[in-house]
């Protein structure tokens, strides 16, 4: 069981209260974890990564086990802790702005 | 008895406050959407019920809200905004090529007829339509490929599509405008589109009587009358006669004619509304007054409303979206400004006062009367 949690903007925008919990088929990789989210919360299609070009929008940054991920490939397999669910990955929007 | 909706879309959510006919006491509804920014939210004529909306952030960039209950509750829809083919460049700020890049929606325009086909106008700068209620858009692309879609700049805010107008007797024509490329004109439902700025005259580009690069705000058309069309350009407020073939200033006695909106009385199409800013580098109403000047003439001569209205140590804009009327009698104008306040006036202007005046900045403001 894979564990993510949003900012809130993205929790407000999807329903959601809290964390998400995911079974994810396959590696666990950004990529694998976004697929998932997108399938279950369709409004968040669009609003973590872009349509278009599939690239992580500038603001929002994937963090866990204490590392910024946000640079790996989408589908670097993330850390143990995080596929095993000992540790969430996160999904932070930048302090960017008021 | 009728009443009165009116949506307000500001930086930090929605906003929908509604009256009775009377328009004096108002019940405020929001913030929806809280601290994404709404660009525009606006209902459909064909089903008042039917709303969309603009939801954008810096994080998570453009979401398309859509209502069925007159903006009780909300769903996302379709969100993907791709350019058709390969979509080249523009000009940056500096003059040299930048690539095509959507970067939100600014506007959204529901069909006069349908409420599942509406418009959006986006930046940079093109036109999509969706006919199936927002899910899924296209790209009218003949207006980006309009052979000057290359020379076209942004304005200060970015290369936008910032105004749609669907001609009430011609389903085919439609008229949109561009900052910082000017104003067009389709005569075949999106085909085909061609710029309509002849009269116009702008100081800041190399060439002041070019086909392409004024900066139009915004332009406004009264239903009953669609080959006449009001504008409010970067400085100068214009009129055409001949649907955009040619423009002649109309500016006449404003105390300046720099500003952002403009609107068309109700019932009366030869009067007019803007609101003067002090110029393009001091957005804020000139000598802290907020005043809404009115034509009843078409133009050139006007007449300052600011009863109601601040009118000392007042600095603030009137965005190019913020202002609308109602289709009561007497007609309903309304606007809301970037200081949070938006204001009403049951009387075509004579009056004014505040249904709010501590929302986040507004940026657009529409009216809906409902029967």
């Amino acid at each position: 069981m894979i564990r993510v949690e949003l900012p809130a903007h993205l929790r407000g925008l999807a329903g959601i209260s809290g964390e998400v919990q995911l079974d994810i088929q396959g590696p666990a990789t950004q990529r694998s974890i976004v697929d998932a989210l997108e399938a279950r919360y369709p409004m968040l299609r669009g609003a973590i990564r872009d349509h278009i070009t599939q690239k992580r929008q500038p603001f929002l940054r994937f963090f866990a086990c204490g590392q910024d991920l946000s640079h790996e490939q989408p589908d670097t397999p993330l850390p143990d802790a995080v596929v095993s669910g000992a540790e969430p990955l996160l999904i932070i929007g930048a302090i960017a702005g008021g | 008895m009728s009443k009165v909706r009116v949506l307000v879309g500001t930086r930090k959510g929605a906003f929908i406050l509604t009256s009775d006919g009377k328009r004096q006491r108002w019940d405020v509804d929001g913030p929806h959407f809280a601290g994404w920014e709404i660009y525009h939210l606006k209902g459909s004529p064909a089903d008042p019920n039917r709303l969309y909306a603009s939801q954008s952030s810096g994080w998570s960039g453009q979401i398309i809200q859509r209502s069925n209950d007159g903006g009780k509750t909300w769903e996302a829809v379709g969100n993907k905004f791709a350019y058709e083919g390969v979509p080249g460049t523009h000009q940056w700020y500096d003059g040299t090529p930048h690539p095509w890049e959507f970067k939100r929606v600014w506007h959204l325009e529901p069909s006069l007829t349908d409420p599942e086909t509406v418009y959006a106008g986006v930046e940079d700068a093109g036109l999509f339509l969706s006919n199936d209620g927002g899910q899924n858009w296209h790209e009218l692309s003949g207006l980006r490929g309009h052979g000057s879609g290359p020379h076209w700049q942004p304005g200060a805010g970015g290369l936008c599509l910032h105004t749609i107008i669907q001609d009430t007797s011609n389903p085919e024509r439609i008229f949109i405008a561009i900052s910082a490329a000017g104003a067009f004109r389709t005569d075949d439902a999106g085909k085909t589109w061609r710029p309509i700025n002849r009269g116009l005259h702008s100081q800041y580009i190399p060439d002041p009587t070019a086909e392409v690069g004024h900066c139009v705000h915004h332009i406004a058309m009264h239903r009953s009358r669609p080959s006449v069309l009001f504008m409010q350009k970067h400085w100068d407020v214009m009129r055409s006669d001949n649907a955009g073939d040619s423009w002649q200033e109309v500016s006449g006695n404003l105390p300046t004619d720099f500003g952002f909106a403009i609107d068309v009385h109700a019932h009366e199409p030869e009067t007019i509304y803007v609101v003067p800013i002090k110029s393009d580098s001091e957005h804020f109403t000139p000598e802290g007054k907020l005043r809404v000047f009115r034509s009843r003439t078409g133009g050139n001569e006007w007449e300052a409303l600011s009863k109601g209205l601040p009118q000392a140590n007042c600095y603030v804009n009137v965005l190019r979206d913020a202002m609308a009327v109602d289709s009561l009698d007497k007609c309903g104008v309304y606007f809301g400004t970037t200081g949070g306040q938006v204001y009403s006036s049951s009387d075509a202007g004579d009056t004014w006062a505040p249904i709010v005046r501590d929302f986040p900045g507004v940026l657009s403001v529409e009216v809906q009367t409902l029967s």
